[in-house]
């Protein structure tokens, strides 16, 4: 088998977890939700790290990576520290508290 | 050694980033989901480092920090009324990321015609234009453009042809060696066509499109899996790329629209001609203390919020306002329209923020049913949400959208800063109706003002 057919069965399993787990999330939930799916996009970062770390890679190849880096990283810390000062905030109050 | 290690560090990666996904159904979980997809991004991050292809370090640290040095004042300094456009901001840094790494894949000219030379065409076609299309989102929310369509003739043909003619250069590249004007004039057209796709989307369709971008910035990521022959990509990202369609599709469900729909615009082509004819028409106003009165002798009061309070920050001064009315027994419940504010859950969010309990926040269907019984409606903020032309008026563009019944209750008081239209350009008729008081000024401020009277009054 390919590997990229292999890829290609990975990615619908991971298809399907994805619908089946968002489905059932709370509307309460939804933006912290996608904040956090935001950050999950940043996977890219891995793809930067890989094209700008290459052994021989040319000044181009080096210089965008270096960018996607940045941008990845950004949208990773962005991503997740926005999504956990959101959660931060559910708490149950409780009833007796002053 | 190491050669054994990285696919199990890849493995555990993404098992934490479904378990993040998966544990953000719940409130009570929803924290641990964050660390755990934190952890599974610090998995990923390390693992990359390791691998024995990655030999030149000194410009990926730089890289990390510098990107860590802009991304976390970005995200503890924008109020959390930001949060849409942070998140559409960010959106278009994380799918750059994928683009520039499309582009410096195909310049390296390893890439074999066919499927992987496909998935770096598809890969680089959403990063572009997803990347320009959340600037546009970004530049709306943030209203440094108008937030209305913008829209003129012809526009579906000129998006049109240039996605089409994005594809044909796309295709050229996947089943041929493409001459070297090929590439830039591909990037060219999907950045344009990123343009042309947000522009004429209206601000009361933003959430739902912010939703799609993240599933676009996923599949771009499952595609970059693809290229590099990555399975960690390829499963974060599919898990992303599904995620951002069922949100946006839960969205448009609760706004009564189809995809097509909102993707061309003709809501806002609609609203445009709605506004027209709006004749200036008496309405019933009233001041903080008579407001005060009449929410001190009711019973039972339900609040809507909208996208004014998040505006006006009003969510902490409406937390003393819900903490005056329930120590005097009455019973306060908030009704959260699934699209109130800009994303879905943004009311929530800011409720929450205030400390409000949030079993006292209900949704539409579990709440419409009380109004007819509900003493007071106090609509702080909202608009087209609480809109009674939605059920009434078939030519109205809101037509058919999905609404809380605020018109319902005894008596109704709206708290807005003028009576000019809300998001979607179109009048509301509760705002004339005979048991509706208005009560202008700036939400927080009134808020506060009411609280004050309450106080005094005791």
């Amino acid at each position: 088998m390919q590997s990229y057919e292999f890829g290609l069965y990975v990615f619908m399993l991971a298809a399907f977890l994805g619908f089946e787990l968002v489905k059932r999330v709370s509307p309460l939930l939804h933006t912290p939700l996608m904040s956090l799916s935001n950050a999950i996009s940043a996977i890219a970062v891995v793809g930067a790290i890989l094209i700008s770390g290459e052994k021989d890679a040319s000044t181009l190849q080096r210089a965008l990576g270096f960018v996607a880096v940045v941008c990845a990283t950004l949208n990773v810390v962005a991503g997740y520290l926005i999504t956990d000062r959101m959660l931060k905030m559910f708490r149950k109050r409780e009833p007796e508290k002053k | 050694m190491i050669e054994n290690v990285l696919p199990a560090i890849y493995l555990l990666a993404s098992v934490g980033f479904i378990l993040a996904v998966k544990w953000m159904n719940n409130p009570a979980t929803a924290r641990r989901g964050v660390i755990i997809g934190e952890i599974g991004m610090l998995l990923a991050v390390v693992g990359t480092l390791l691998r024995p292809e990655v030999v030149e370090y000194r410009w990926i640290l730089v890289g990390l920090a510098i990107g860590s040095a802009i991304g976390a004042p970005l995200a503890y300094l924008m109020p959390m009324t930001a949060v849409p456009q942070l998140t559409a901001l960010s959106h278009a840094f994380g799918a750059l990321a994928s683009a520039l790494i499309g582009t410096a894949e195909y310049y390296k000219g390893e890439i074999p015609l066919g499927f992987p030379m496909g998935a770096l065409v598809l890969e680089s076609l959403l990063g572009f234009l997803t990347t320009t299309a959340s600037i546009i989102a970004f530049a709306k929310l943030q209203e440094l453009m108008p937030t209305r369509p913008l829209t003129y003739k012809g526009q579906n043909v000129v998006s049109l042809s240039m996605l089409t003619a994005a594809i044909v250069i796309g295709g050229w590249m996947v089943a041929a060696p493409a001459p070297t004007w090929a590439f830039p004039a591909f990037i060219a057209l999907s950045m344009g066509f990123g343009i042309m796709l947000v522009m004429p989307i209206g601000g009361a369709d933003m959430p739902t499109v912010i939703a799609l971008l993240n599933s676009y910035a996923g599949v771009a990521a499952a595609c970059m899996g693809f290229v590099l022959n990555n399975r960690l990509l390829i499963i974060a990202g599919a898990l992303n790329g599904a995620a951002g369609l069922i949100l946006s599709i839960i969205m448009c469900k609760a706004m009564n629209r189809s995809f097509t729909n909102v993707l061309f615009g003709a809501f806002g082509q609609l609203a445009a001609a709605a506004t027209g004819s709006v004749a200036q028409r008496p309405v019933r106003s009233a001041t903080p203390d008579e407001a005060a009165s009449i929410l001190d002798s009711a019973r039972t009061v339900i609040v809507i919020p909208g996208y004014g309070m998040a505006v006006a920050q009003a969510q902490h001064k409406i937390r003393e306002l819900y903490d005056a009315l329930t120590k005097r027994g009455i019973d306060v419940k908030f009704a959260i329209h699934p699209v109130a504010g800009r994303m879905p859950g943004h009311m929530n969010v800011l409720l929450a923020e205030a400390d409000i309990p949030y079993d006292k926040l209900l949704e539409m269907d579990e709440i419409n049913g009380d109004f007819p019984n509900t003493d007071v409606a106090l609509v702080i903020g909202a608009n087209d949400v609480v809109n009674p032309l939605a059920r009434t008026d078939k030519t109205s563009p809101i037509y058919g959208t999905p609404i809380l019944d605020a018109d319902r209750a005894r008596t109704v008081m709206v708290i807005k800063r003028s009576m000019s239209p809300g998001f979607a350009g179109i009048d509301n008729e509760l705002y004339y109706m005979n048991n509706t008081l208005m009560l202008f000024g700036d939400a927080k401020n009134f808020v506060a003002g009411i609280v004050k009277e309450l106080a005094g009054s005791h």
